[in-house]
């Protein structure tokens, strides 16, 4: 009986079961959006690969025309969120396996993650100014 | 339990299949495994060709401030895509985005539980292989098509 007893106790705090989020403390959140950004990656690269390839030569004008487009310009925007969320969080896994010492981890996750979200507001900040500034002759 | 012959077992010491002693790498590394197969292999190109498209995004980073910045700062941005190193940098990126996406997927369906077994495994691992191939030289018809 004290077997069955001993085979039910748990260490845990029903609060903590509760939430669910487990030792990490996030849970499942960065498996989560990895996923998640991978699904929405997944049409958003195709689109932009191939788009990109039709532009090969382009002048800049050309160019301006294409990204100035309100469709072109959200679904360039969705991209980069995605791809810059996926790949800070995909680096960040790699340096997780191979990082040596906890401090070097930790200095390469927070340096990434910086780069990151600097890019992707470069990036961003880039494609709304010619949105803004560039107006397509006729809208979409 | 085995007893410890050499005071070397107690630290992070390790062994090849051939018996030469290595110290034991943190993470499942190349130093380790002495056999390239259809799941290994393709495992750790996915995370290559992830790192290859990571850096591939930075060029599209310069390209969109290029584009917002004016006329010369985006010439000179496709004088280097159109340059011989340039057309090299798009080839290597545009076959690892297209190897990265389709071992993605191939990712996805594991994590929705399907696939597992070694002969679908080895399928799918060569369908990948091959439609990295189709979908890159597809890309670059289209891209030569629209150059010309």
């Amino acid at each position: 009986m004290a077997n069955e007893i001993a085979e039910r106790t748990t260490l845990r705090s029903p609060l903590g079961r509760v939430r669910g989020l487990g030792s990490s403390k996030s849970g499942v959140h960065h498996w989560w959006l990895m996923r998640v950004t991978s699904v929405a990656l997944l049409p958003l690269s195709i689109w932009l690969i191939f788009s990109l390839a039709g532009l090969a030569g382009a002048g800049h004008a050309e160019a301006l025309a294409f990204i100035g487009r309100p469709f072109n310009a959200v679904l360039l925007l969705a991209f980069l969120a995605a791809a810059f969320h996926h790949t800070a969080y995909g680096v960040q896994v790699i340096i997780e396996d191979y990082a040596n010492s906890e401090w070097a981890k930790m200095a390469g996750i927070l340096v990434v993650k910086g780069l990151a979200v600097l890019l992707w507001l470069a990036a961003s900040l880039a494609v709304l100014r010619i949105v803004l500034m560039h107006p397509p002759a006729s809208a979409l | 339990m085995s007893i410890m012959k050499d005071s070397r077992e107690a630290t992070m010491i390790g062994h090849r299949s051939d018996g030469t002693t290595i110290r034991r790498p943190l993470s499942p590394h190349l130093q380790v495994y002495d056999m390239l197969q259809m799941s290994s292999a393709l495992s750790i190109s996915h995370r290559i060709t992830g790192v290859v498209w990571a850096i591939g995004l930075v060029f599209l980073v310069w390209w969109l401030v290029a584009a917002a910045a004016g006329p010369s700062a985006f010439a000179a941005a496709q004088w280097f895509f159109s340059s011989f190193l340039g057309v090299i940098l798009l080839l290597g990126l545009t076959a690892a985005a297209w190897y990265h996406t389709l071992a993605g997927v191939r990712h996805l369906a594991w994590d929705a539980g399907w696939g597992f077994d070694i002969p679908t495994m080895y399928r799918t691992g060569r369908a990948v292989l091959i439609g990295t191939a189709a979908l890159t030289v597809l890309t670059w018809i289209v891209l030569l098509v629209a150059f010309s």
